[in-house]
């Protein structure tokens, strides 16, 4: 996972890609470490995690990490990126101003599809290789990825998009791109949840990236419980075999109101949570059977700030050492 | 074309909220009587809406299936059903045509279809030209990256679809599951957008500037398009420009045909339901939702709250039950650890019932008159006919439950 320094971080939608890229980056950052992370989607959902003003299209210092290593965060955005790029090949900047404000760029964007993530992922692999001083500016890139359903268009998008564009600079851009995707620099690491449709759309993005050589990195599990209750009792209860008669007695023991009705409405949604800790540990097994090293970060209580990032960042250090060792 | 039955009204259940209803704080839900809606014959076309991930398909299907079993020749057109639910309603087959679905003892039919984009466009092409273009257009490289990548084609041949569904006057109803965009607007607003683009002033400058009328062609524009064609490539814009004059000819105008398709969900018999599981990202998507389609005029049947989290039992807080659960474990005795155990599930329980039923409170307060439906989360997903005849009933049973929590809730409304 970190002989890799470009980190892609997907996932299905709402499973927490933008968390565990931010947690990632922490992750990396620890020891005196600099690690940028990157937005891909235009939503500022860096900026809200790290309660922050928006970004603007500039690398900002989002957090200080032990040993004084920094997370810097930026924003991509797709206009900018144009204009960047045609002012670098074309010298062009005025002119592009003057562009946007007609909206030919939005336009120019959405013709050609591709184009955007064609921006996106230059300027990435533009902070991936940018030196100063003899030695790389960052020592890791961490990228909040479109969704699995969109990635391997958005990471091979520069090999499709050669096609597209028969000629011009873009054709030649997209083969420097392309060699740092495929890399041993870059590692694709997907977010699930211990739930049908997410563990399915990992699988799915899993045999999509190895077909088109994108380097595939770890499945992190996110959001995962602890059951409340004993294996034993826990197997049993997801059988359906628990009753109120079994909680009955000592329920008993406390004053409680309804007591009958409410033994059996307790041991109801025993078997629920059991039932539904069986499904999450069948789905473990899918996971574990997709071959890659697995880590877990739990389901946090509470509403999401810097601290409980740390507190996953941490896991994930772990699981970075471990891997590293193996 | 489709016509219509005489006696064409609003189908049962639904309702266009009354211009300026303020909202009122505190205000409880009406419940929703998706049973009517389903079976009344005026009902003719549901669209299931809402963000992506929260139970559109699953809804759209086990509505499908309930109306079916009513006794109604149904089809639902699916987007992007889960394999599993695919595979057991056997949708696998991707012919872009409804298939009947074996439900034993239905007093009616259940055919679904999944929807296959590119080939609805295809179709389009192939039904409106001759064969030499239809060729020309299909081979084109921009029309094959416009129909099967370009962002809002999924929506627009949903839409396409849904007409040629309703044209063919078949079904009694159909419902319909929209693309899992990340917005639930995307829906209504992409076929507009799709046909502005692809008849838009910009893209006949650029694409042959000279039959615009040169007069509207600035300085800037010219720059532009050999900015474009040296980035891109010239060859990108003769392909949109092979495409675009092809097209032309062959149906006068994308924006028409978006309009009327467009004009389809303003036509009675129309109703749109909106889903959203409880949480603040989908509820706030549901509320856009709800604000457009009354700015639209469109009719709304309510909200499905879906993968609530009701307990089964509410005399017992959190609260309550914590201590509980340690006055347990003092006490001692055979058992003690999972009574306890037992009793902090039931915490944990109310307690996310309560941020739920918060958040549905909320939402309410801003749409008071919005109807609500809660459909409790299955202990796993639906997969199959079983599951979906599960789900329908939470969807079109009576409000009231043997808990005593009505169907419109997560949790009884608080006493004084
Ligand atoms: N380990 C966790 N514990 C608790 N809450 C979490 C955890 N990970 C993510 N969340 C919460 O889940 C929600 C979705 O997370 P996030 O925004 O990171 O997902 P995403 O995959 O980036 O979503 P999108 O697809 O919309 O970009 C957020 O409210 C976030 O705070
Ligand atoms: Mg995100």
């Amino acid at each position: 996972m970190s002989a890799a320094r470009l980190h892609v971080v997907t996932g299905k939608g709402g499973t927490g890609k933008t968390t565990v890229a931010a947690a990632l980056a922490l992750a990396l950052a620890a020891d005196g470490r600099t690690v940028l992370l990157v937005e891909t989607e235009g939503r500022q959902g860096i900026a809200q995690l790290f309660d922050t003003p928006p970004l603007p299209y500039e690398e900002r210092r989002v957090a200080v990490t032990r040993g004084h290593g920094e997370v810097r965060a930026l924003a991509i955005d797709v206009e900018e990126a144009l204009l960047e790029y045609l002012d670098m090949f074309y010298n062009l900047r005025r002119a592009g101003r003057a562009l946007r404000k007609m909206g030919a760029i939005d336009f120019a964007t959405a013709i050609a599809p591709g184009l955007r993530d064609v921006l996106l992922t230059g300027k990435i692999k533009e902070a991936v290789t940018r030196r100063e001083k003899g030695r790389p500016v960052y020592d890791a890139v961490v990228v909040d990825a479109p969704p699995t359903g969109r990635i391997t268009r958005f990471l091979g998008v520069t090999a499709e998009m050669a096609q597209l564009a028969r000629s011009g600079p873009i054709r030649t851009q997209s083969d420097g791109v392309m060699a740092v995707l495929r890399s041993p620099q870059t590692a694709v690491h997907v977010v699930t949840l211990l739930e049908d449709m997410p563990v399915q759309e990992t699988a799915d993005a899993i045999a999509e990236l190895s077909a088109a050589s994108l380097p595939i990195g770890s499945v992190i599990v996110n959001m995962a419980t602890e059951p409340a209750l004993p294996e034993t009792d826990l197997r049993r209860a997801a059988e359906g075999g628990l009753t109120g008669a079994d909680l009955a007695a000592a329920l008993g023991t406390v004053h409680l109101p309804g007591t009958d009705g409410l033994a059996a409405a307790l041991a109801a949604q025993v078997v629920e949570h059991a039932q539904r800790w069986a499904a999450q540990d069948e789905l473990r097994d899918d996971v574990e059977a997709l071959g890659r090293p697995v880590v877990e970060l739990p389901l946090m209580p509470g509403p999401m700030d810097v601290g409980c990032l740390f507190e996953l960042a941490g896991r994930l250090e772990e699981h970075l050492r471990a891997e590293v060792a193996a | 074309m489709a016509v219509e039955p005489a006696a064409a009204t609003e189908p049962a259940g639904t309702h266009r909220p009354a211009p300026g209803a303020r909202p009122q704080p505190g205000r409880e839900a009406p419940p929703m009587d998706l049973a009517a809606l389903i079976t009344d014959p005026g009902s003719r076309i549901i669209v299931c809406c809402g963000a992506g991930g929260v139970g559109k398909t699953t809804t759209s299907a086990a509505l499908g299936l309930a109306a079916a079993e009513a006794g109604r020749r149904v089809v639902v057109l699916t987007i992007d059903p889960a394999r599993r639910l695919a595979q057991s309603l056997g949708l696998e087959e991707l012919d872009n045509e409804p298939r009947r679905i074996d439900v034993p003892g239905a007093a009616g039919e259940l055919h679904a279809m999944m929807l296959d984009m590119k080939r609805t466009f295809d179709d389009i092409v192939v039904a409106h030209s001759t064969p030499e273009r239809a060729q020309q257009i299909l081979d084109n490289p921009f029309y094959q990256s416009l129909s099967s990548s370009f962002a809002g084609t999924q929506e627009y041949m949903a839409m396409e679809k849904l007409g040629q569904l309703r044209a063919a006057d078949t079904w009694d109803l159909i419902v319909v599951d929209t693309p899992p965009s990340r917005s639930a607007l995307d829906f209504l607003d992409a076929p507009n957008r799709m046909s502005r683009f692809l008849d838009g002033t910009m893209i006949r400058l650029l694409t042959a500037p000279s039959r615009a009328g040169l007069k509207f062609v600035s300085a800037g524009f010219l720059v532009f398009s050999r900015i474009i064609s040296k980035v891109l490539g010239g060859q990108l814009l003769r392909d949109i420009s092979a495409f675009v004059s092809a097209l032309d000819t062959m149906f006068g105008g994308f924006r028409e045909r978006a309009n009327a398709t467009y004009e389809l969900l303003h036509r009675p018999g129309t109703s749109f339901v909106v889903v959203a599981t409880p949480e603040p990202d989908a509820l706030r998507e549901a509320s856009f939702f709800v604000d457009r389609l009354s700015t639209e005029g469109l009719p709304l049947a309510g909200l499905v709250l879906n993968r609530t989290h009701p307990p089964a039992t509410t005399v017992l807080s959190a609260t309550r039950a914590e201590g509980a659960a340690e006055e347990v474990v003092e006490a001692g005795g055979e058992g003690a650890e999972l009574a306890a155990a037992a009793l902090r599930v039931h915490a944990e329980r109310m307690t996310l019932a309560a941020r739920e039923q918060h958040l549905a409170d909320r939402f309410t307060s801003a749409h008071p008159d919005v109807a609500v439906r809660t459909v409790h989360a299955a202990a796993g997903d639906v997969h199959d006919l079983e599951g979906l005849r599960e789900m329908a009933g939470e969807l079109t049973g009576p409000d009231d439950t043997p808990t005593g929590i009505p169907r419109t809730r997560v949790l009884p409304v608080r006493r004084r």
